[in-house]
């Protein structure tokens, strides 16, 4: 047992938290911390893994750094996404609204754009 | 009830799924890897072009991930961009007033960008690199940003596009130019290994930088402009 | 030779996106255009020259693996880059067509069109794992900026949906990575595969391959972790609902297949080989009957996605434990599965694109009297219809015949049972569709005519489904070509 593989085992711990939010959190932005979580548990394992003899591997640091950075453009993208979600419908969570049900027909009209 | 019920469950669900992972850890920390990627990477850094081995897989080994991965980033400030609808950059909504503030820009943002470059130019040797430096980078204009410094270019127009651009386009055309000269896509010839991972890495930096900044500048919507829904057009 | 072709291929895409990023909707067409051109030549160029001299891997930067990215370039790869080239032609051609040049926003459709290209092709010959990582996120991130590109409440619902769901589905696979790579210490597939069978290593564990195969299925919308589906292809653009439903789904199912053929043989089990095939048969059955009851047109053809995709994961069941003659024939079965949904898939929702902007509303029962005017696109969605349903000579029938024979050759005679049932339903929401097309009682008949262009493309991809049953030989022989493995 190294200390690389205590961080592995940390890892193992964000990834059952960070899972556990993801699919209990109903806030997006929540869920999207949720998912950040995850990924810091599973670069965690990635890089503690690899160097549980104690001898440094530059190969996974260097996808952990590919993978924050792939990590980092999702999360902005969504930060993004929710935002402007929330501008539109003031809505935090993806629950439909109940309107929509009530009357589809009304809203439904020229969804596809057609041509203006 | 129910509620709690199904709360008991995915906290099960999600125990067991990381006693798994755990077991298998375990089990895989008992092993010896078959394959010495460490060592090989170590006997072939000299052909890299660079010193430290991290920068050496990010920008020679595996340099077809790292062209990807900016790929990825600049998706990502194309998604985002194509969302904004700021009226102005000047709105006064989006000018944070405050003393401390501005006390920390004047002594910060300087000393951001000097580290900046710090960590780009120390990426041959030890830590740092263009990830790095172009966070810093970020950083610093989300600082002048949120000071009110007005910041043209990053409008939706063509000197941001432009901006977005240029790292990924800088790293494939090298990448372009080496499959001309018969070697593979992304074979840097041998001699130039040095200089060109630096270029790559300086436009990388002011890239990686623009798309951060693209996409906190695009966040805020300040009812500027109302969606095309219900609108015929 | 092939070598331009390789630069050709892997870089006319990522240099289009930063052209067209560049450029505003109207100029970005007419560059997609030439693009466009390029990529279909190379790959054709690149298929008849795998057909003739075999595969071969193609290393990136001149580095071998475990410490470079190898591609694989084999028969298998260069029909889905084919493919690709096809399917993703026909809706860049529409979309150039069908979009509206005068929405700001539209300007960002090139740009994400062909990073979302330049990950296919990478997610199809890739053979590094971590780059297939990559390959999935770019492939992900594009579909979901396309998805959202306008920016209504409903459409950023359902992209963001797809991006949660998506994300999860990378970050298991990417799990699995890890696993693998403490374990085996090299990301090259061939690399692990190759270990795996010289029994060098003790044998290898399951719960990074259920992972990968878990989060792969997840980002294939298998049952019961569809729910992201529907709402995203069913609200984008039909030409963007077309390349998700054709190709960007296909690339996961692409790396799970492959992983499996590779890795199942020893990590997989007869148990988990048969609950995969269980949760596809349950897809077909589910999506179809959804796909019924849908009303709005897009709907229903979303949710044939989700049926069809089931189809494909009898993949798992049929290739586990079975001889070497039965595996190829369901590979051979599911690779035309495949290719057949992915043209018909496309021109069924070009087509239903089509319908809608002439009736102005995506309900299926606004379609009445749309028969008498537009025919040619109505034709065209239920010739897609019938290779869904695949009824012979389609290339829909050619799958299922093969599928039918691998199942009945291994014992394995219950999925046959699905096979039926799956083209009964299909037939049923395909023809919900022509009645409510049929009616004639209506008041309306102002009916936008959409350029005969817009009509044509549909067609085309449809008739190249129902020709598929007739090539199926040709195409068949390169995809199972030998892989040898030299480098090029």
């Amino acid at each position: 047992m190294t200390s690389a593989l205590l961080y592995a085992f940390a890892g193992v711990a964000l990834c059952g938290i960070g899972l556990f939010g993801f699919l209990r959190l109903q806030h997006l932005l929540r869920k999207l911390m949720a998912f950040n979580l995850i990924g810091s548990g599973v670069f965690l394992i990635m890089v503690g893994l690899a160097q549980r003899n104690g001898q440094p591997d530059p190969v996974p640091q260097a996808l952990v750094l590919t993978g924050i950075v792939v990590a980092i453009a999702a999360t902005a993208l969504a930060v993004v996404l929710i935002r402007r979600y929330y501008h539109l419908s003031g809505q935090t969570t993806l629950a439909e609204p109940a309107r929509e049900n009530a009357r589809p027909k009304a809203r439904a009209v020229n969804r596809e754009g057609a041509p203006e | 009830m129910r509620r709690f019920f199904g709360v008991t469950v995915l906290a099960a669900v999600c125990l067991a799924f990381a006693g798994a992972l755990m077991i298998t850890v375990w089990h895989i920390s008992g092993t010896q890897a078959p394959v010495d990627l460490p060592g090989l990477l170590a006997e072939n850094l000299e052909a890299s072009g660079v010193e430290h081995p991290i920068t050496a897989v990010l920008l020679n080994f595996r340099s077809y991930d790292t062209l990807l991965e900016i790929g990825v980033l600049v998706i990502a400030g194309i998604a985002g961009i194509s969302m904004a609808k700021t009226t102005s950059l000047e709105d006064p909504l989006l000018r944070t007033s405050d003393s401390l503030l501005y006390a920390l820009q004047r002594w910060f943002v300087p000393l951001m960008l000097v580290l900046a470059g710090y960590l780009l130019w120390a990426g041959s040797d030890r830590p740092g690199g263009a990830f790095q430096a172009g966070a810093v980078l970020a950083a610093s204009g989300v600082m002048m940003r949120l000071g009110g410094i007005p910041m043209e270019f990053l409008r939706p127009g063509v000197l941001l596009r432009l901006g977005l651009a240029l790292g990924f386009s800088v790293f494939l055309l090298v990448a372009v130019a080496s499959a001309m000269a018969g070697d593979a896509f992304l074979a840097y010839p041998e001699a130039f290994n040095k200089p060109l991972i630096l270029v790559i890495e300086t436009v990388l930096t002011f890239s990686i930088a623009m798309v951060l900044l693209a996409l906190f500048v695009s966040a805020p919507v300040n009812g500027a402009e109302e969606p095309e829904e219900g609108e015929r057009g | 030779m092939t070598l331009w072709l390789m630069a050709g291929l892997l870089f006319t895409p990522l240099a289009w996106a930063v052209l067209t990023l560049l450029l505003d909707f109207s100029k970005g067409r007419v560059v997609t255009w030439l693009g466009i051109l390029v990529q279909v030549l190379v790959s054709l160029g690149l298929w008849a020259a795998v057909a003739s001299d075999g595969g071969f891997l193609y290393l990136l930067g001149g580095w071998q693996a475990p410490l470079g990215i190898e591609l694989r370039v084999d028969g298998l790869a260069v029909t889905f880059v084919l493919l690709t080239a096809l399917v993703a032609a026909a809706c860049g051609w529409h979309a150039s067509i069908y979009l509206d040049p005068g929405k700001p926003w539209h300007r960002y459709f090139w740009p994400l069109f062909w990073f979302l290209w330049a990950g296919l092709n990478a997610v199809w010959l890739g053979g590094d794992l971590f780059n297939l990582y990559v390959g999935l996120e770019l492939i992900s991130l594009a579909a979901v900026g396309l998805v959202a590109l306008g920016g209504q409440a409903d459409a950023l619902r359902a992209a963001i949906r797809y991006l949660m769901a998506a994300l999860l589905g990378s970050l298991a696979y990417l799990l699995g990575v890890a696993l693998i790579y403490g374990q085996f210490g090299t990301l090259s597939l061939a690399g692990v595969t190759e270990l795996m069978n010289s029994g060098d290593v003790q044998s290898g564990l399951t719960f990074p391959l259920i992972l990968m195969l878990l989060g792969l299925a997840l980002k294939t919308a298998l049952f019961p972790m569809h729910g992201w589906l529907p709402p995203a292809h069913g609200i984008a653009k039909s030409p963007v609902s077309a390349l998700l439903s054709a190709l960007v789904v296909k690339a996961s199912f692409y790396i799970a297949a492959r992983l499996w053929l590779d890795l199942g043989g020893d990590l997989g089990g007869y148990a988990l080989a048969q609950l995969i095939g269980v949760l596809g048969s349950l897809a077909v059955i589910w999506g179809s009957w959804l796909a019924f009851r849908q009303a709005k047109l897009k709907q229903v053809v979303a949710y044939s996605s989700v049926a069809q995709i089931g189809y494909l994961f009898l993949l798992f069941p049929l290739t586990w434990g079975v001889t070497d003659a039965i595996s190829q024939q369901a590979q051979q079965g599911i690779t035309l599965q495949v290719v057949s949904h992915a043209l018909a898939k496309a021109a069924m929702f070009l087509a239903a694109g089509n319908l809608i902007m002439s009736v102005g509303s995506n309900r299926v029962d606004a379609l009445a009297g749309v028969s008498r005017f537009l025919p040619f696109s109505l034709f065209s969605f239920g010739l897609a219809g019938v290779s869904l349903m695949g009824l012979p000579p389609t290339g829909g029938f050619a799958a299922k015949w093969l599928l039918l024979q691998a199942s009945l050759a291994s014992g394995q005679w219950w999925w046959l049972g699905v096979l039926l049932a799956g083209g009964l339903l299909s037939a049923a929401y395909v023809f919900r569709v022509y009645r409510a097309s049929f009616i004639e009682a209506t008041d309306t008949d102002q009916f936008y005519h959409p350029s005969r262009s817009l009509e044509v493309i549909p067609m085309i991809l449809a008739l190249m489904s129902l020709g598929l049953g007739l090539v199926a030989e040709p195409v068949l022989s390169v995809m199972s070509l030998p892989f040898e493995g030299g480098s090029r």
